[in-house]
C-alpha cells in the first residue's frame, strides 16, 4: 500500500509540476502577445498535418514559419494600394478643359476670335463621313481652344490628326505671330562656338570633302514654313510646337516610308538617312501633304494685289479672301474638278516652294563686279523648278501610279438639295475636303502616308567604291634572303673597287696635267 | 461590328477617321433587319467598307449557327440593295493575287487583266504562249473580304466558345477583359481557323483552355509589331489597328462584352510593313 501511496504522490506531483510548467508556458510575451504552448501546438499541429520528412531539422523552420503566418494575417489589415488607371490620370488633365472662363472680356471674343468653330466643321464632317466622334470632336475643340488663349495665336484651325502605333497626333495649323522667330537658331551657334574650341584643343586632320550646299531653309511665314504646328497626344495633355521644316528634311521624308510612333523625339531608322527625329518627319510629311490636299472652291480666294513690277517669274505666293464671292453650286463641285483649286503652294524638287539658285554663293552679292565673270565660267547653270502656281484647279494635277488623284463625290444621294461636295484624295488617303456655298475645310485623318502605288522599293545602298588599281608601286615585295643580300652586297663592292680602281688610274693623269 | 449595336460602336471606332455619315448608318439600320430576316441569319454584322475610285461598296456579313463557318457576305453601293458574295475559292484567291493591283474602282464588273508569258521549247525555236488571266471586280473583292477576315479579324479571349463538337458559338457569360488584361495582345484573338497553335509546345499548351484558346494569339503574329494597340476615347476604349490591313480597326470596351471590329479602307494589304515599323 505504501508503494502506491508512494507512487500516487509521486505522479501527483509529476502532475503539479507539468501544470505549473504549462501555467509557465501559458504566460504570454510581453513583445508580441504570444505565448509557447500556443506556438508549440500549432508547430505541432502544422508537423502532423504536413509529415515534412526530417521533422527534426526543419523544425526551426516550421516554428518560423508558424510564427510569420501570424503576421501574415495581421498585414492584410492594411489599406489597399489605389491602383490609378490611365483613363483617370486623363480625366484629371481633361478636367482643366472644362473649367468655366471668369465672364470679363467675353464681349470681344465674341466678335472676332481666332478659334474656329469645330462644332460646325464636325457636323459638316460627319455628313462627308469624315471625323473623330462626337465627343472627342468636342474635346479636340476644347483643347484648340486651350490652345488658343495660352499661346496668342492669331488664327488656328484644325488640320487633321496623323496615327501612330502607340499613341496618335492631333494636329493644330496657326498662323505664326508677327516678328515671331525660331529659338533654335540661338542652340546652334552655341553649339558651333563649343565645336571650335574642341578643335583648337586637339586639332585633327581635315578631310578634304566639301558637302554640297545645303539648300537654305525658308523664313517662317513663307513657303513649306508657311504656318507652325502644334501637336497633342490626346485633348487635354500639353500642345507641342513642331520645328520648322528645312529643305533636307522634305526630300528625306519623300524617299523613306515608316508608321509614326507617337513619342516625338523617336529617332528615324531608315535608309537613306533622314535628318531628324520623328517630329522633324512629322513636320516634313505635315508639309507635304498641306501642299498636296489643302484645297478650296475657285473663287473662295483671289490673288493678292501685288505692286505693278511684278516679275513674271516669281510664281505668285500671296493671296486673299475674295469678298465678293457667291459659292459654286454643290452639283457643280462634285461634278467637275475644275471648280476646286490649291491654295497651298506646291513644293519643288529641291525640297522648297520657291526655287534658290545654289549654285550663286551667298557671299557673292556684296561684289557683283567680280560675280560675271564667274558666272561664266560655271559649266552648266542649274535650270529653276517651276512649280504650278497657286490657285491652279486641281483639274490639273498629274495623274501618278495610274490613279486618278481625286474622287469627289455628294454626300447625300437622297436629300442631294442639301448635301455637301465632298472630295477624297487618293494620293494621300485619308485628305478629305468639302465645300458648301460658303462654306469649306480640308482635314487630314490617317497614317501620314502617300500611296505607294504597287509597292514600295527600299532605296538600295550605293555600290561599293573602286578599289585602288594595283601596281607596281603599291605591291608588296618580299624581303630579300640573307644570301641575296650577300650577293648583292658584294656586287657593291665589286663595283665599288672597280670605280676606285678607276679613279686611281685617272688620279695620276689629273696630276699630270697639273 | 453587330448591326445591333451600330449606333454607338461606330461612335468607338471614329477615332480612326472614317465614319458613315447618318443617311447612311439609318439606311443600314433598316435593310440590315430585312436583310436577316430574308437570309434567316441569326445575326447581321456590318462588316465595313472598302473606297473604290468611283464608288465605294458597303459590306455586310451574315452569320448562322456556327459563327466560324457559316458566313455569307454581301455587299451593296447604297446600303439598301444587297448582293450575295461568292465564297472565296483557292482558285479564284490564286487569280486574284495574280491581276488585280491598285485601288478598287467601284464597277463589280470591272475586268483586271493579267498576261503572263510562258517560254517553252529551246532557246532558238522558241515558243511564246500568252496566257491571259481575266479577274472581275466582283471576285477581287470576296478575295479581299475572306483575306481581311482570315488575317486581321480579332476578338477578346473568351467572347467565343467551341463545343466539343466543333460549334463555335457566341460566350453568353463573357464579361469583357479586365483592364490590366486588355493591354495585353495575348488576351486578343484571330477570328479564323487556328495556323499556329498546334506548333506551341507542350508547356504552352497546358495553360489553354479547350473550349476558348482554339484560336491564334495576336501576338504570334509575324511580323511582331503588326497591330497597334491604343486606349482611345479618353482612354476608357481598347482600340487595335491592324498595320497589315491599314483601316481594320477593333474596339473593346474593358469589363464588358462590347466588341466589334470594322474595316473601312481601300482594301490594300500592307506589303511595305517590314520597312515601315
Amino acid at each position: 500500500m505504501e508503494s502506491t501511496d508512494g507512487n500516487d504522490a509521486k505522479s501527483e506531483q509529476r502532475l503539479k509540476s507539468a501544470a505549473v510548467l504549462k501555467s509557465f508556458m501559458l504566460k504570454s510575451s510581453t513583445e508580441s502577445k504570444l505565448n509557447l504552448y500556443d506556438h508549440l501546438s500549432r508547430v505541432l499541429m502544422k508537423v502532423m498535418d504536413e509529415h515534412p520528412d526530417n521533422a527534426v531539422d526543419v523544425i526551426e523552420d516550421v516554428s518560423r514559419e508558424v510564427k510569420r503566418g501570424l503576421f501574415e494575417d495581421k498585414q492584410s489589415t492594411l489599406r489597399d494600394l489605389p491602383q490609378t488607371t490611365a483613363a483617370e490620370l486623363l480625366a484629371e488633365q481633361q478636367r482643366l478643359l472644362f473649367s468655366r472662363p471668369e465672364e470679363a472680356d467675353q464681349e470681344e471674343e465674341l466678335m472676332d476670335t481666332p478659334l474656329p468653330n469645330v462644332s460646325e466643321v464636325a457636323f459638316y464632317l460627319e455628313q462627308a463621313g469624315v471625323g473623330l466622334g462626337r465627343e472627342e470632336m468636342q474635346r479636340v475643340f476644347l483643347a484648340l481652344k486651350q490652345l488658343v488663349e495660352s499661346q496668342g495665336l492669331p488664327r488656328c484651325r484644325l488640320w487633321g490628326k496623323i496615327l501612330g502605333t502607340e499613341s496618335s497626333y492631333i494636329v493644330a495649323e496657326a498662323e505664326y505671330r508677327e516678328g515671331e522667330e525660331e529659338e533654335e537658331s540661338t542652340e546652334e551657334a552655341a553649339e558651333d562656338e563649343e565645336r571650335d574650341v574642341e578643335k583648337e584643343m586637339n586639332p585633327l586632320p581635315q578631310s578634304a570633302y566639301k558637302p554640297p550646299p545645303t539648300v537654305p531653309k525658308e523664313a517662317l511665314g513663307t513657303g513649306a514654313n508657311k504656318f507652325a504646328f502644334y501637336v497633342c497626344k490626346e485633348p487635354g495633355l500639353p500642345w507641342v510646337k513642331l520645328p520648322s521644316v528645312s529643305p533636307a528634311q522634305i526630300t528625306g521624308a519623300r524617299q523613306i516610308r515608316k508608321f509614326f510612333t507617337g513619342t516625338l523625339d523617336t529617332p528615324i531608322v531608315s535608309y537613306p538617312h533622314f535628318p531628324g527625329n520623328e517630329a522633324n518627319y512629322l513636320r516634313a510629311q505635315i508639309a507635304r501633304i498641306s501642299a498636296g490636299t489643302q484645297v478650296s472652291p475657285q473663287g473662295f480666294y483671289q490673288a493678292g494685289e501685288e505692286e505693278g513690277d511684278e516679275e513674271d517669274e516669281a510664281p505668285r505666293d500671296s493671296f486673299e479672301v475674295n469678298p465678293d464671292f457667291e459659292g459654286v453650286p454643290v452639283a457643280e463641285m462634285a461634278e467637275s474638278l475644275s471648280t476646286w483649286v490649291h491654295h497651298v503652294q506646291h513644293i519643288l524638287q529641291q525640297g522648297r516652294c520657291t526655287w534658290v539658285n545654289l549654285a550663286v554663293k551667298p557671299g557673292d552679292d556684296s561684289n557683283e563686279e567680280g560675280e560675271g565673270e564667274e558666272k561664266e565660267e560655271e559649266p552648266d547653270e542649274p535650270e529653276p523648278e517651276v512649280g504650278p502656281p497657286l490657285l491652279t484647279p486641281l483639274s490639273q494635277d498629274a495623274e501618278m501610279l495610274n490613279i486618278p488623284p481625286w474622287t469627289s463625290k455628294m454626300s447625300s444621294v437622297l436629300t442631294s438639295q442639301h448635301a455637301l461636295a465632298v472630295l477624297r484624295s487618293n494620293l494621300w488617303p485619308g485628305a478629305y475636303s468639302y465645300a458648301s456655298g460658303k462654306k469649306f475645310e480640308n482635314i487630314y485623318v490617317g497614317w501620314g502616308l502617300k500611296y505607294s502605288g504597287e509597292g514600295f522599293s527600299q532605296a538600295v545602298p550605293p555600290l561599293p567604291q573602286k578599289e585602288y588599281p594595283s601596281g607596281p608601286e603599291i605591291t608588296e615585295a618580299l624581303d630579300p634572303s640573307v644570301e641575296e643580300e650577300q650577293v648583292l652586297k658584294e656586287a657593291l663592292e665589286e663595283e665599288q673597287a672597280a670605280q676606285e680602281e678607276k679613279d686611281d688610274t685617272d688620279d695620276p693623269e689629273e696630276e699630270d696635267d697639273d | 461590328m453587330d448591326s445591333n449595336s451600330l449606333f454607338y460602336s461606330l461612335e468607338l471606332v471614329a477615332g480612326s477617321g472614317n465614319t458613315l455619315n447618318v443617311e447612311q448608318t439609318t439606311a443600314l439600320q433598316t435593310s440590315l433587319v430585312i436583310l436577316k430576316k430574308n437570309y434567316k441569319f441569326h445575326r447581321v454584322l456590318f462588316w465595313g467598307k472598302i473606297l473604290g475610285l468611283k464608288e465605294d461598296y458597303f459590306i455586310a456579313q451574315g452569320r448562322g449557327e456556327d459563327e466560324m463557318k457559316d458566313k455569307k457576305t454581301l455587299y451593296s453601293f447604297n446600303c439598301m440593295d444587297w448582293m450575295l458574295l461568292a465564297p472565296a475559292t483557292d482558285s479564284v484567291i490564286e487569280e486574284v493575287s495574280k491581276t488585280a493591283k491598285g485601288s478598287f474602282v467601284g464597277d463589280p464588273s470591272y475586268v483586271y487583266e493579267h498576261v503572263e508569258i510562258h517560254r517553252a521549247g529551246g532557246r532558238n525555236d522558241a515558243i511564246q504562249e500568252e496566257v491571259v488571266t481575266k479577274v472581275n471586280e466582283e471576285s477581287r473583292l470576296a478575295v479581299t473580304v475572306h483575306q481581311i477576315d482570315e488575317e486581321a479579324s480579332v476578338v477578346p479571349r473568351g467572347a467565343y466558345l467551341r463545343s466539343p463538337h466543333g460549334l463555335v458559338q457566341i460566350n453568353r457569360s463573357f464579361g469583357g477583359l479586365s483592364h490590366s488584361e486588355a493591354g495585353k495582345l495575348d488576351n486578343f484573338l484571330h477570328f479564323s481557323k487556328a495556323k499556329n497553335l498546334k506548333k506551341k509546345s507542350i508547356l504552352e499548351m497546358g495553360d489553354l483552355n479547350p473550349a476558348i484558346d482554339f484560336l491564334d494569339v495576336l501576338s504570334d503574329d509575324i511580323p511582331k509589331g503588326s497591330w497597334s494597340l491604343q486606349l482611345e476615347c479618353a482612354s476608357r476604349v481598347l482600340v487595335l489597328r491592324s498595320l497589315l490591313w491599314p483601316g481594320l480597326t477593333f474596339f473593346h470596351l474593358p469589363t464588358t462584352p462590347q466588341h466589334g471590329h470594322i474595316y473601312i479602307g481601300d482594301g490594300r494589304k500592307n506589303l511595305d510593313l517590314p520597312f515601315m515599323i
